[in-house]
């Protein structure tokens, strides 16, 4: 990636961790609220790779904790691993596919959930599984998966670089 | 070795290395108390991004404003018709000045409240704006901009003039992390105002905004509308974090079965937790060492 497209990538992913600390998490809808910037990971991780998704995690992991005074470095943790998963899918399977960010969105918003959940109760958190996961995590998905692809449209033109090629086809000669 | 294989490696060496660095982070901020160096350095962080985030919410008010007015709009179509008025007395007031109003009407509230007889003598208010909201379904908190520079020190109860809002858990210099009272973690000794029955006001699990008075021996009286209060109980040198006589909630439903020990008592409570704009923190007049 180029400077200017780190640069940009920066920028994305701090106004992510900011309007998501200080304005997404607070919109609940039925139960759940969407996660703003897991969707710019994700969109991140599937534009530029696994090592800038997996950056882009922990980096807005990190200002998210930090602006909410949490436990430092356990939403880096969690955005960490989601942003090199959608890497991984993006340089392999979801290569010149059409909706790679809603697949990723609804898996990731998952297992993000769980994870974090897991995460918090080895924490000592005082946890109730059922609302976490019954209750706020379906309607999350479906927030998430309504606006992964105006998310992934935003941050792709934020970033003003190519998608990753598509895999070229390889002959094999015996 | 091929160009495949490093590059696989160098991926697999990126993500370990930010991984260990979370976990690092994690065990280190999980380890240090309030003025552990952590602490201090995330509190440093926190106030360099505080502007950040206040300009952010001040961006963001009128849309978070009309949100509200679309959500309440929605959950008035299953309300009665009080709701119903309401949504029409709304609907004929413009949506700019209906946000300038509700904003003005809440701080002459809060203004109110800190000129009447229920606001504690024993305390300075600090009023402070809600500038944001722990993300995911682990926590129920808010950050405000009030923090150490201000007086705030954790442990310091916070109200509106609604009632009781819940306690600080983490302060920075110019920020401060508010554990809210449906917080999984809350726990408030309260009591019923007309019969004088005490309890301990929690979280009701599998809700998102209710609360349970638990702990109310059979024997009390507890009825439908009572009124629930903090109890600010003082014991052998031990003062309670609340002060007394701030509402809580009302009782929706009570209940008893024979194997119980104790009541069952639900209770709404009067504050908004989706709805805060702006607190008070009680700061102690005089703070015991």
């Amino acid at each position: 990636m180029s400077g200017g497209g780190v640069a940009r990538a920066s920028g994305v992913v701090f106004a992510g961790a900011l309007l998501q600390a200080v304005i997404v998490s607070s919109l609940v809808v039925g139960g759940g609220s969407p996660d703003l910037l897991l969707l710019v990971v994700i969109s991140l991780g599937l534009l530029r790779g696994s090592i800038p998704g997996a950056v882009a995690g922990f980096a807005g992991g990190l200002v998210v904790d930090l602006l909410t005074l949490d436990t430092l470095g356990v939403t880096s943790l969690v955005l960490t691993l989601a942003g090199f998963w959608a890497g991984r899918y993006g340089e392999t399977t979801a290569r010149g596919r059409r909706l790679p960010p809603l697949l990723a969105a609804a898996v990731l918003t998952i297992l993000a959930g769980v994870f974090a959940l897991v995460l918090h109760y080895m924490l000592g958190y005082e946890l109730d599984a059922r609302q976490a996961l019954l209750t706020a995590l379906p309607p999350a998905v479906v927030a998430n998966v309504l606006l992964a692809l105006p998310v992934h449209a935003l941050v792709r033109w934020a970033v003003r670089e190519r998608e990753l090629e598509p895999a070229t086809e390889v002959e094999v000669v015996v | 070795m091929s160009s495949r294989s490093s590059g696989a490696l160098k991926r697999r060496l990126a993500v370990g290395v930010l991984v260990l660095l979370s976990l690092v982070l994690v065990t280190l901020s999980f380890g240090s108390g309030e003025d552990g160096s952590l602490s201090r350095v995330q509190s440093a962080g926190a106030s360099a991004l505080r502007p950040f985030a206040v300009g952010a919410e001040r961006v963001a008010q009128p849309f978070r404003d009309a949100y509200g007015w679309v959500d309440g709009l929605v959950g008035a179509r299953s309300e009665a018709e009080r709701l119903r008025a309401e949504v029409r007395e709304l609907r004929q007031r413009a949506i700019q000045s209906e946000f300038a109003l509700q904003e003005n009407e809440y701080l002459r509230r809060l203004l109110r409240y800190l000129d009447g007889p229920r606001f504690p003598d024993d305390f300075d208010p600090v009023a402070a704006e809600v500038i944001g909201r722990p993300a995911g379904a682990f926590a129920q908190a808010i950050v405000v901009s009030a923090g150490s520079r201000d007086g705030v020190v954790a442990q310091d109860p916070v109200v509106t003039a609604d009632g009781l809002v819940g306690i600080v858990t983490r302060v920075s210099r110019g920020t401060a992390r508010v554990q809210l009272l449906t917080d999984q973690e809350a726990a408030v000794s309260a009591v019923d105002l007309r019969t004088g029955a005490e309890g301990i006001v929690l979280h009701a699990r599998g809700t998102r905004e209710t609360l349970v008075l638990d702990r109310v021996r059979k024997q009390d009286v507890v009825r439908l509308g009572d009124e629930v209060v903090t109890a600010g109980w003082s014991t052998a040198g031990l003062t309670s974090l609340y002060p007394k006589g701030i509402p809580i909630g009302k009782v929706t439903s009570v209940g008893q079965t024979d194997t119980d020990l104790f009541q069952q008592v639900q209770v709404d409570p009067y504050v908004d937790f989706g709805g805060l704009d702006a607190v008070l923190v009680l700061v102690p007049k005089e703070r015991t060492p």
